[in-house]
């Protein structure tokens, strides 16, 4: 009968004649059987609290000429726009390193892998880099949320990641160097800026997720020790396009300046959104923390020209470091290609590395952590210095505006390094801020 | 008052974003039957239609213009060749065409990537759609204006299309009856095609739309799909109605919220408003009566 | 129901029928990943092996709501991930001691615990609510949905919605859900340290035997009067009604345990992976579940699995060193099989035994793939669910 339920090649029908039921009770001690043998076999692991247990032994081997290092980026996935360009980075630093001599006249051997855009592939590769590749450093990671999938992996391992972008503060694990800005080498000289400018009150704009929820925090508590109203705050989910209601709001509030932690595409949308309301960089200026370089083309100069940004590199910093910085990268991906802040930080953090092994004689963790305090080195970004205590490390802040070429230029300059402070301690106003 | 203006302006104005995205759509999954994830990257291939463009005529204004028609004959062919290749030979399995042209788009954005690069690339808006337009109170941005012109003209055509002409009633008959139509003799495959065509056209003349709005960039068409669906299926298929009637209501919702609670709350309170409204309407707003027994 | 009944089963070539074709099954799967698995892989693959395993039980309610059921649940990372939070509070608390906060509450909030943590700091609640959270939640909107009879297409888009929705709303909650970032830095499990290797294989016992554990479960129901009715609603959901049976009842519970395997698959892999986060729970990840499910073979028993297992192997493996090929590739593979080879890989061996009888017969053979779906006769099997005819609009 064609009415009959499907037909065989839908497969695997169990039978339904009742006198075939019987093996049932059978299969079932089969299956619970298995079940609970793999149980007892494997219920023998340590407790918490247990001597021992987890090895933090490492097995990176420095006894050949050469050394593993990981590269850790998102090279597929809605992240790679950006890690693509801070992979490309730290290969043009590898590189170099291996035609000067190496560190510790060691070759360097770069295993990278693709975090595919999902902080659970991060964790998985930085296990796999670390337990299987036994490289000695991991260079990348992007999103907060990656990097909190790592740090876990990294300190039970006892391993070194170095971790590549500006961020939102309140962390200092001992496993990793931050070689972006922490808060209060980026957000606060944006907010002195905006300060010494005269402006009386703020809108806060960002795409809801960790870093800007925690970064206008942190601009709240400011604002209030410094007699600047925010006006709103106001969050858009990432990957959001439709801007016309915030937009609305931030024209119907007037403020002096827009604070803007938005993150990726909802950017272009905000920027032509803001355009066509009729706002401007002179009216209503709006400082961004989240685009560089990579990003202005696709906003469109036309959108960001005037437009406001706070970083510690920009590719325009004239020095021979950064001129020579620039030319390498371009004769190697092509003159089309520019350099920003997040692939200046990745690059300089494998000098670092460099030079804190160079001073521990060692390959070790624990050596080059022990060495890492003072490590100083003369980046394209200007002289960078490492903090022992905290992992991260000193650097000059830059505000930047957009020109019409693209390329943003130094408005303002905190002159000197500014020594980092990821929980924000040495502020009056940030007491509390953190639990 | 103003802000009632603007946030009715803004509301409109998402809702016409709304209305050309699903409106394609309302013919290939509400009349056609089709679950087509690939719609998006239709409208990704529209949106670097006006980027192409762009990069051959410097005016950006005659650019823009000539980018819709073409962006509507790029989409549409991208269709007309999904449809003859795999569609064609799943009507009878709808669900499963949500799979296939899932792959389809998966695909297409890897190729968007592999060819014209990961970041996104920037459209000029021309200098007549820059600005605002004043309309009382309130300033309305040219853009938006422009969009929600253009999506009203797009209802209109479509709908004499479908009324007027011997095409329309061969598409409305093959969806209400599609064993009668090919007994009076109407060529079912033909009007297929041509109704897929007509549909994934659509996408691409929203694509070039939305150029003006946001980013373009391969993941353009995964901003849009969940809502475009959310409008059709609340609307009610067959009927181009339907999907007029929810874009707008979900775009007026949306900025309704938004602009009283977050714009993460309101998209969460759509999605929940369209859920219990169809606990209440499970046809969505209109339906057509058709043989089928649901 | 003697009509229903009388159907042989054909899952295995040859001699091999029926129940012994499966207990083989099983029997090779247990010493798959229960004894080889663990002998050969080094502790990094089998921890990998494990999270394909939790990805395998999710594959194995779908395959019963959807392969079964006729039910496309797009919105699986929805149970996926209320199981995997709720495994996660639980760990927090845990490593926060007693009364303690967990540490991104005192960073990012309050430092305030909100009152609905309060529940999973307790063992029993937690592992309760792994299983009864997702199945509640399913119940809940099975009830409202099917009732309604809102099916085929309409079903699919509302549970996509819904994954959509629950991922901006974890995303919107920083101060009580961690926000993109999830939950992690999971220190130890029900008092087992997760930094030990032998614990994390440990993890991978229980995982795998969870996912024999489920395979059975989902045969036995296969083999029941429930089974045969499932498919019924599946194929002729009008029909079934005249015979008097309540098919939205007969969905409610495919649909329940479909739920509630996602939420104890989460749970797993919570401990295993160590984060869990809105990037595995929302509208791709859902449809990633699926992917496995249709490449296998969507209507079997075992061919979810060993699909779902199979991509996310080869996903990892070549996405490493093919990052752009491996798009092209999974998508071209579900197009091609989803078009012409509807009953996935699985049915291929069937298609060439078909071809094979036929050439012996003199007959002319039947269209192997990729032709297989032009040929009208014999019936092909409507895998979708849907008929035409009960399609609205078509």
């Amino acid at each position: 009968m064609s009415h009959t339920v499907g037909d065989g090649s839908s497969s695997a029908r169990a039978e339904g004649n009742a006198c075939y039921r019987r093996p049932r009770g059978r299969l079932f001690s089969v299956v619970v059987f298995m079940a609970a043998a793999g149980l007892v076999l494997a219920g023998c692991g340590s407790r918490v609290g247990d001597s021992g247990g987890s090895s933090a032994q490492s097995c990176v081997d420095t006894s050949g000429d050469s050394v593993k290092i990981g590269f850790l980026n998102s090279l597929s996935g809605t992240m790679a726009i950006s890690e693509n360009t801070v992979h490309d980075a730290l290969a043009l630093g590898a590189e170099q390193i291996n035609a000067s001599g190496g560190v510790l006249g060691k070759r360097l051997e770069v295993v990278r892998e693709d975090g595919a855009s999902e902080p659970t592939v991060f964790a998985e590769k930085a296990t796999k880099l670390i337990g299987s590749d036994c490289v000695a450093a991991v260079f990348g990671g992007w999103t907060s949320a990656s990097r909190k999938a790592m740090l876990p992996v990294f300190e039970g391992a006892n391993s070194l990641l170095f971790y590549p972008v500006q961020y939102e503060g309140l962390e200092a694990s001992p496993n990793i160097f931050y070689t972006g800005a922490t808060t209060n080498q980026q957000i606060i000289p944006g907010l002195d800026y905006l300060k010494e400018k005269g402006v009386k009150s703020l809108f806060l704009v960002g795409s809801d997720y960790v870093f800007p929820r925690t970064a206008n925090k942190e601009i709240i508590a400011y604002a209030k020790a410094n007699g600047i109203e925010v006006k709103g705050e106001e969050y858009a989910p990432l990957g959001h396009t439709e801007f016309a209601t915030i937009v609305n709001k931030v024209k119907a509030a007037g403020a002096g300046a827009v604070f803007n932690t938005l993150n990726g595409d909802s950017n272009v949308a905000f920027f032509k959104e803001y355009r066509n309301a009729g706002l401007t960089p002179t009216a209503m200026p709006v400082m961004s923390v989240s685009i560089a370089e990579e990003e202005v083309g696709g906003i469109g100069v036309d959108n960001l020209v005037g437009q406001l940004t706070a970083w510690n590199y920009y590719q325009t910093i004239d020095t021979p470091v950064n001129n020579s910085f620039v030319q390498a990268f371009k004769a190697k991906y092509g003159q089309g290609r520019v350099t920003s802040d997040p692939m200046e930080a990745a690059y300089t953090s494998l000098f670092l590395w460099k030079a804190m092994v160079e001073k521990a004689q060692s390959f070790t963790t624990d050596d080059v952590k022990k060495a890492a305090d003072g490590v100083s080195y003369e980046a394209p970004e200007g002289t960078v210095t490492v903090n022992g205590a905290n992992h991260h490390i000193a650097k000059t802040a830059l505000i930047g505006k957009v020109a019409p070429d693209g390329l943003i230029y130094t408005e303002w300059s905190s002159g000197a390094p500014v020594q980092p402070d990821p929980f924000l301690e040495s502020y009056d106003w940030a007491k509390g801020l953190s639990g | 008052m103003d802000a009632l203006f603007n946030q009715l302006v803004a509301g409109l104005s998402l809702g016409s974003v709304l209305l050309l995205a699903a409106l394609g759509l309302s013919l290939t999954f509400g009349q056609m039957g089709v679950i087509n994830m690939a719609h998006g990257e239709f409208m990704m291939a529209g949106a670097y239609t006006a980027f192409m463009v762009q990069g051959l005529i410097a005016d950006a204004g005659i650019a823009l213009l000539l980018a819709i028609p073409l962006g509507f004959l790029i989409g549409g062919l991208m269709g007309l060749i999904l449809e003859i290749t795999l569609i064609h030979r799943m009507y009878h399995r709808p669900l499963d065409t949500l799979l296939v042209t899932w792959g389809v788009a998966l695909i297409l954005q890897q190729a968007a990537r592999d060819i014209f690069g990961a970041p996104n690339v920037d459209v000029r808006a021309p200098a007549w759609l820059s600005g605002s337009i004043n309309i009382g109170v309130v300033a309305v941005p040219s853009a938006r204006m422009f969009i929600l012109v253009l999506a009203v003209a797009a209802v209109v055509g479509l709908s004499l299309l479908l009324k007027t002409t011997s095409l329309g009633r061969r598409i409305r008959g093959v969806v209400q009856n599609r064993d009668l139509a090919e007994t009076v003799g109407i060529s079912t495959r033909s009007t297929d095609r041509l109704t897929f065509f007509i549909g994934s056209g659509l996408a691409g003349i929203a694509g070039v739309a939305v150029t003006l709005l946001g980013s373009t960039g391969p993941t353009l068409g995964t901003n849009y799909i969940v809502d475009a669906f959310l409008v059709v299926v609340a609307g009610g298929i067959g009927q181009i109605k339907g999907a007029v009637i929810a874009a707008f209501g979900l775009g007026l919702l949306q900025a309704t919220f938004e602009y009283s609670t977050t714009a993460s709350i309101a998209k969460v309170t759509v999605f929940v408003v369209v859920v219990v409204f169809l606990q209440i309407r499970p046809q969505g707003i209109f339906t057509v009566r058709t043989r089928s027994l649901a | 129901m003697t009509a229903l009944a009388g159907r042989h089963a054909d899952k295995f070539p040859g001699k091999l029928k029926g129940n012994y074709g499966v207990a083989l099954g099983f029997v090779f799967g247990a010493v798959a990943l229960l004894v080889v698995a663990p002998a050969v892989l080094s502790d990094f693959r089998l921890s990998l092996l494990g999270r394909f395993v939790c990805y395998g039980i999710v594959a194995v309610g779908i395959g019963l709501a959807w392969g079964r059921g006729g039910m496309l649940t797009l919105g699986q990372g929805v149970f996926f991930g209320l199981g995997g939070y709720v495994m996660a509070m639980h760990l927090k608390l845990a490593d926060a001691g007693p009364s303690g906060v967990p540490d991104f509450m005192r960073l990012y909030g309050s430092g305030q615990l909100p009152v609905w943590w309060e529940p999973f700091r307790s063992p029993v609640v937690t592992l309760l609510g792994v299983v009864l959270i997702p199945a509640l939640v399913a119940f809940g909107l099975g009830a409202a949905i099917f009732r309604r009879r809102v099916r085929g297409a309409y079903f699919a888009i509302l549970s996509q919605a819904l994954a959509a929705a629950f991922a901006i709303l974890l995303i919107g909650q920083q101060t009580t859900t961690g926000g993109t970032n999830g939950l992690n830095g999971f220190r130890s499990f029900f008092g087992f340290n997760l930094f030990d290797p032998v614990n994390k294989r440990m993890l991978f016992y229980i995982a795998a035997a969870t996912l024999l554990v489920m395979l059975a479960i989902v045969w036995q129901l296969y083999r029941s009067r429930y089974g045969e009715l499932l498919i019924a609603v599946r194929d002729q959901e009008e029909r079934v009604r005249f015979l008097g049976y309540d098919p939205a009842n007969i969905k409610i519970v495919a649909y329940v345990l479909a739920a509630a395997m996602a939420g104890i698959a989460g749970a797993l892999f919570v401990p295993i992976v160590g984060i869990i986060s809105p990037a595995s729970v929302g509208v791709v990840p859902s449809i990633a579940f699926l992917i496995g499910v249709a490449i296998g073979g969507r209507a079997t028993l075992f061919g979810p699995v060993l699909g779902a297992i199979v991509v996310a192997w080869a996903q990892t493996t070549l996405s490493e060193s093919f990052p752009s090929f491996w798009t092209y590739f999974q998508g071209a593979l579900l197009v091609l099989v989803v078009a012409f080879l509807p009953g996935g890989l699985s049915s291929v061996g069937l298609l060439l035994r078909r071809r094979r009888t036929a050439a012996r017969t003199g007959e002319p053979p039947l269209p192997v793939p990729p032709f297989a779906a032009d040929r009208p006769s014999p019936p092909e099997p409507d895998l979708s669910g849907i008929r035409a005819g009960s399609e609205p609009g078509r």
